[in-house]
């Protein structure tokens, strides 16, 4: 196995994938936003609770690869409990990361948390749209615009 | 090919490894590896004789065609017009005329259903799909049926992959004003009964359109004794250039059609008032052709021509069973399109492990495989998939290659257990 591909498939996004958190329905959701990738099909829909401006709670479902789906485990971590301006900066954070054409500052880096298992795709540009997909689902879930693809 | 088949013989005599040193792209190595190049239902890798045609014909005879009086432009149009001749013998066509170069199968039925599929739907009437086919062959149809009235009817699919053929008397009626298949699906690699049905579908009084993109590459082809209305494949699925494919379609249901596009070539005598239009096969070749792709897809038929037709397809039928018996002892791998008549194509899925994370653990080992939904979506949704792993063979790909990919799938299982 290459390094990179180490890096892609590293302990952290393989644990996710085995076992994802705040995965499943949520029952009358305040805000829900779905992604979509046509190029390889995968489909994401993400339920948020809020609460006097806050995410109180996060569900995802969904089916796509392991990268996809333990990014959204990842997300749903990294904003629940969070202000809406918070996991704006979150979502920002993680395309600076992601989609940066310079390697990302370290603040950045070391701000995201466990979501830096991610960087690893930034070796693999086909499989970027894979560990972005959730992070647009809950933009639109947070912008209100409910669906967005990545196309 | 028979999946409970020949592994255990002997392969049959066909001397792959003198045939993969005239296609210079398999010295590629990829990072510490060999090429291992197993997605030959996307595009076929091109031999020498290929390049060389292509690069020949831009060396020493470019020129436009049907339009110069000199010396090239009547050189080019002559390897232009005898491309088209061994394109007809390649089909066993009845007439050149009859082979209308394009852009490739999608272009070719995009062509029948605008100009034939809009001059003769009414509404009401039916256009028969399969479950398997691929999106080039529904989307253009949804459009003719759009404009026209017509309506979309679709044989399903079996659990094993292949066309349910039970209910079809009460699916092929009157009614049905075209059908149109795909003869080898290029999600599963069924064969389908293409001969049986287009019978069929002549005796309710349909006209039928054969999607041969991945047929042509392995199979035989004889549009007459297929007596299919019209077939379409593309030249860089069979070992030519990209951008080149050909639409064969009876001259009788061809003269009968108006222009797909307007332009030059295509026209008799234009003033504003009115133009009329030329015969066969110019009526349906608008603008400057591609010339080089028409030239390289008839050097590459003529590649193709050399090899003894029934080694090959032995070849290739144990290859297939032999990589499919490798494939399937992985642990959690389920071979998807389990039909009797297979070619080229193994898809397959595993155990909590997604196509697309499959593709790429096996593209770092080198190997090359197409993963998601094959433009088969509608097909997908019916077998419950979000998508497969599809390894497809091409004449040069050996049983050492298949070895390969079955060991690199283990890999991919230790690494997601």
């Amino acid at each position: 196995m290459s390094e990179e591909l180490d890096e892609l498939y590293q302990d952290i996004i393989l644990d996710h994938h085995r076992r994802p958190r705040n995965r499943g329905r949520m029952e009358e959701p305040s805000a829900m936003g779905e992604g979509f990738n046509p190029l390889c099909g995968d489909e994401l829909s993400v339920f948020l609770k809020m609460d006097g401006g806050k995410i109180v709670d996060i569900k995802f479902i969904g089916q796509g690869c392991a990268i996809s789906q333990s990014a959204a485990s990842l997300m749903t971590q990294r904003v629940k409990g969070k202000t809406v301006p918070e996991a704006r900066a979150e979502i920002a954070d993680i395309k600076a990361l992601l989609l940066g054409e310079n390697e990302p500052p370290i603040a950045i880096q070391e701000r995201v948390g466990d979501a830096i298992a991610l960087m690893g795709v930034r070796k693999f540009p086909a499989r970027v749209k894979c560990a972005t997909l959730s992070w647009h689902a809950l933009e639109a879930a947070l912008g209100g615009s409910g669906k967005v693809s990545t196309e | 090919m028979n999946k409970t088949g020949t592994t255990s013989k002997a392969p049959p005599v066909f001397d792959a490894a003198a045939v993969r040193e005239d296609f210079p792209i398999l010295d590629t190595r990829v990072g510490a590896h060999a090429l291992v190049y197993l997605d030959n239902a996307a595009t076929a890798q091109k031999p020498q004789a290929v390049i060389d045609a292509v690069s020949h014909y831009y060396a020493s005879t470019n020129a436009n065609i049907h339009r110069g009086v000199h010396y090239l432009s009547a050189e080019a149009t002559d390897a232009y017009d005898r491309a088209r001749v061994t394109v007809a013998q390649f089909l066993n066509a009845a007439e050149p005329r009859e082979c209308i170069f394009v852009r490739g199968t999608t272009e070719a039925i995009n062509l029948v259903a605008a100009s034939w599929g809009r001059t003769n739907f009414r509404r009401g009437d039916e256009i028969l799909l399969t479950a398997m086919e691929h999106h080039a062959n529904i989307v253009p149809w949804q459009m003719a049926a759009e404009a026209t009235g017509a309506v979309i009817k679709v044989i399903p699919v079996t659990d094993r992959g292949e066309l349910d053929l039970e209910k079809i008397d009460q699916l092929l009626t009157p009614r049905v004003k075209l059908l149109a298949l795909t003869h080898v699906s290029n999600a599963l690699g069924t064969i389908n009964p293409v001969r049986e049905l287009i019978k069929r579908a002549r005796a309710v009084g349909a006209v039928t359109l054969v999607d041969g993109a991945q047929s042509a590459a392995h199979l035989r082809v004889d549009v007459q004794a297929l007596d299919c209305d019209f077939f379409a494949f593309s030249g860089h699925k069979v070992f030519g250039p990209t951008g080149i494919g050909v639409l064969y379609g009876k001259a009788a249901a061809l003269e009968k059609m108006p222009p797909y596009q307007g332009g030059g070539d295509m026209i008799e005598r234009v003033s504003f008032e009115k133009t009329t239009y030329r015969g066969l096969p110019e009526r349906f070749e608008a603008g400057t052709p591609d010339i080089s792709g028409a030239i390289g897809l008839a050097a590459a038929i003529q590649y193709l021509a050399k090899f003894d037709h029934t080694a090959l397809a032995a070849y290739e039928s144990d290859l297939l069973a032999f990589a499919t018996d490798a494939v399937a002892a992985v642990r959690g791998v389920r071979i998807i399109g389990e039909a009797p008549e297979k070619v080229g194509v193994l898809s397959f899925v595993m155990d909590d492990v997604h196509p697309h994370d499959i593709g790429t653990v096996l593209d770092n080992e080198g190997i090359a495989i197409r993963a998601g939904h094959h433009c088969c979506m509608p097909l997908m949704k019916r077998l419950d998939l979000p998508g497969t792993a599809r390894a497809s063979f091409a004449f040069y790909n050996t049983r050492a290659e298949a070895d390969q990919l079955a060991n690199a799938l283990v890999k991919v299982r230790k690494m997601f257990d």
